[in-house]
């Protein structure tokens, strides 16, 4: 017998238990995430309380709280998080209109595949934090550089994969139902390769969204004086550790945020669903 | 329309790679396979053809190269005099597996099949008339993946209809279909031949989809692939061969020829 869990969570749930139990056992998806969390803040706050030490060094949850209400009430938080998604989302952007038209070129177009794919492979691995000092050097200070260092980061990984779809079986197989309904070369790429290809896109787009957000943080260290990651470098050098958290919980937050927007998008639309 | 004329074809696969099909053959790199040796075959006009032969004979292959989806080492394929050469409206391939592009509705799948009626009603009213025909009313703004596997394929069906071909060219439409939905599509394939006298090949696995439907069954040989029997069968539909004799007679002695001795 293999049932799953929640058949003998029914058989569990009688009429006699009370109300509040039932409630949280149709509510667990929210209720169960909730428990976690606050059974980390109160190790947390327990810790910070009582191993000795300094506030200043560890601070508690409701120290950070607290200045998050200081952050929040000054508009600097506000400040912050919309700098770190402009650069986001314009380095974001860029590399993917420059990245999945290439993918998808590099996939019908063996040759170039070949000339340029190892090109792609020998960049690909270098982090692009090692660009660091290229991207000061050639883009000064301000936005740039930490738009540029999003879109080496962004540009990767939403050009490859579905390259190589281009070619893969199941797509040849559609170019035969297209050739045999007389597709021009406009229709064969509107119509099939991009719906073709779309659920790999937006589940790359959704990677490097992520990626995008973890380098933005590295990023605004550099030249900039805004932004998450530059409300961290700041408040390190005025020894504010509890806005160092600040500054941290707000980067989870929005990068929970941001995933889930874009897993959202894989399931916009019925035509994504594939049978297969 | 739909006059078939096929000389002298001949194909054949280079196997590039090495390859293990069964424990012991390894099949040489860059040793050719013949698939088809030598066809020469002829279909009427408005005649279903069923095409039998054990797998892997080149059945399909021999399809690809009459819908031009590849070319034949030498002969060609003539259709109305016109030889062939690319995949055309004209001639419409109902694949093996479902065809239907899944990111398309029902609808906009069967549209694919009238993209060269100007008129938008008049588009819009074949599309409709076929989906009628196989059934699918109701079912227009459905997507591939919500329809059954009998329902695709009669969505497929539609759609080459849709595109008024002069020859139908079927790769084994009953292919993982239920016992029940094969039986279903077979009667909606020989009604809608009855009623629309297109060229139709169909190849198949089984032979009594052969008596019931063709008007003409052709038997190819094992690889190298030949044809050993091309064969009118003139009965009126519905046909039975346990009642038919002579239809009997026909299904004993292809089953001899497909190296069955005894079948029920
Ligand atoms: N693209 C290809 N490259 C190399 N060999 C191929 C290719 N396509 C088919 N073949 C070979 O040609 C032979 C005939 O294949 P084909 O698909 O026509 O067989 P079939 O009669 O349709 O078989 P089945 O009834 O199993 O569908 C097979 O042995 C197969 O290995
Ligand atoms: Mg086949």
């Amino acid at each position: 017998m293999n049932r799953p869990l929640a058949h003998y969570c029914h058989l569990m749930i009688s009429e006699r238990m009370p109300k509040l139990m039932i409630w949280c056992y149709d509510n667990r998806r929210t209720v169960l995430p909730f428990i976690t969390l606050a059974v980390m803040l109160l190790i947390w706050e327990l810790t910070a309380r009582y191993s000795g030490w300094s506030p200043h060094v560890f601070p508690s949850p409701s120290k950070v709280v607290y200045s998050m209400g200081e952050l929040i009430a000054n508009g600097a938080l506000l400040r912050h998080s919309i700098a770190s998604l402009f650069r986001v989302t314009v380095g974001f952007y860029l590399a993917v209109i420059f990245a999945i038209p290439l993918g998808i070129f590099l996939g019908r177009m063996e040759i170039f595949n070949l000339m340029l794919n190892p090109l792609i492979q020998f960049l690909r691995p270098i982090s692009p934090l090692a660009w660091i000092p290229l991207a000061v050097l050639w883009f000064g200070i301000g936005d740039k550089p930490a738009v540029f260092l999003i879109f080496l980061s962004c540009f990767f990984p939403s050009c490859g994969g579905h390259g190589d779809s281009g070619s893969c079986h199941l797509i040849r197989f559609f170019f035969q139902v297209a050739a045999n309904f007389k597709f021009n070369h406009w229709e064969t790429i509107t119509k099939i390769i991009l719906p073709a290809i779309m659920p790999n896109v937006l589940t790359a787009l959704r990677l490097t969204m992520g990626i995008g957000w973890l380098v933005v943080v590295a990023a605004e260290m550099l030249a900039v004086r805004s932004g998450l990651g530059y409300l961290i470098l700041d408040s390190r050098n005025a020894l504010r550790m509890d806005y160092v958290m600040v500054g941290m919980m707000m980067i989870g937050l929005l990068g929970i945020v941001l995933d889930e927007l874009m897993r959202r998008l894989v399931h916009l639309h019925p035509s994504l669903q594939r049978p297969y | 329309m739909g006059h078939i004329l096929i000389q002298d074809v001949c194909k054949s696969y280079k196997n590039r790679r090495l390859e293990r099909r069964g424990p012991h053959d390894l099949y040489q790199p860059n040793e050719m396979m013949h698939v088809l040796d030598h066809i020469s075959l002829e279909f009427l006009e408005g005649e279903m053809v069923c095409l039998l032969g054990p797998s892997g004979c080149g059945k399909s292959t021999l399809l690809r190269i009459i819908a031009g989806f590849d070319t034949p080492a030498s002969g060609e394929v003539t259709i109305d005099g016109e030889k062939v050469r690319g995949p055309s409206p004209h001639h419409i391939f109902v694949f093996q597996h479902s065809g239907l592009l899944p990111w398309m509705t029902v609808w906009q799948n069967v549209e694919l099949g009238v993209r060269n009626v100007g008129d938008v009603r008049a588009r819009g009213e074949i599309i409709q008339e076929n989906i009628d025909m196989v059934d699918l009313t109701g079912f227009e703004q459905h997507y591939p993946y919500q329809l059954s596997g009998g329902m695709q394929r009669r969505a497929e069906l539609a759609r080459a209809l849709a595109a008024n071909p002069d020859v139908l060219i079927m790769d084994e439409p009953f292919n993982g279909l239920d016992f029940l939905s094969h039986m279903k599509i077979r009667e909606e394939i020989v009604n809608m031949h009855e009623l629309l006298r297109k060229t139709t090949l169909v190849v198949t696995h089984d032979i009594d989809d052969a008596l019931l439907m063709g008007d003409r069954v052709v038997v190819m040989s094992g690889r190298p692939a030949q044809v050993t029997l091309n064969r009118q069968l003139d009965f009126p539909h519905p046909r039975d061969p346990k009642k038919n004799t002579v239809l009997g007679d026909a299904r004993d002695e292809l089953f001899l020829m497909l190296g069955v001795s005894y079948a029920i």
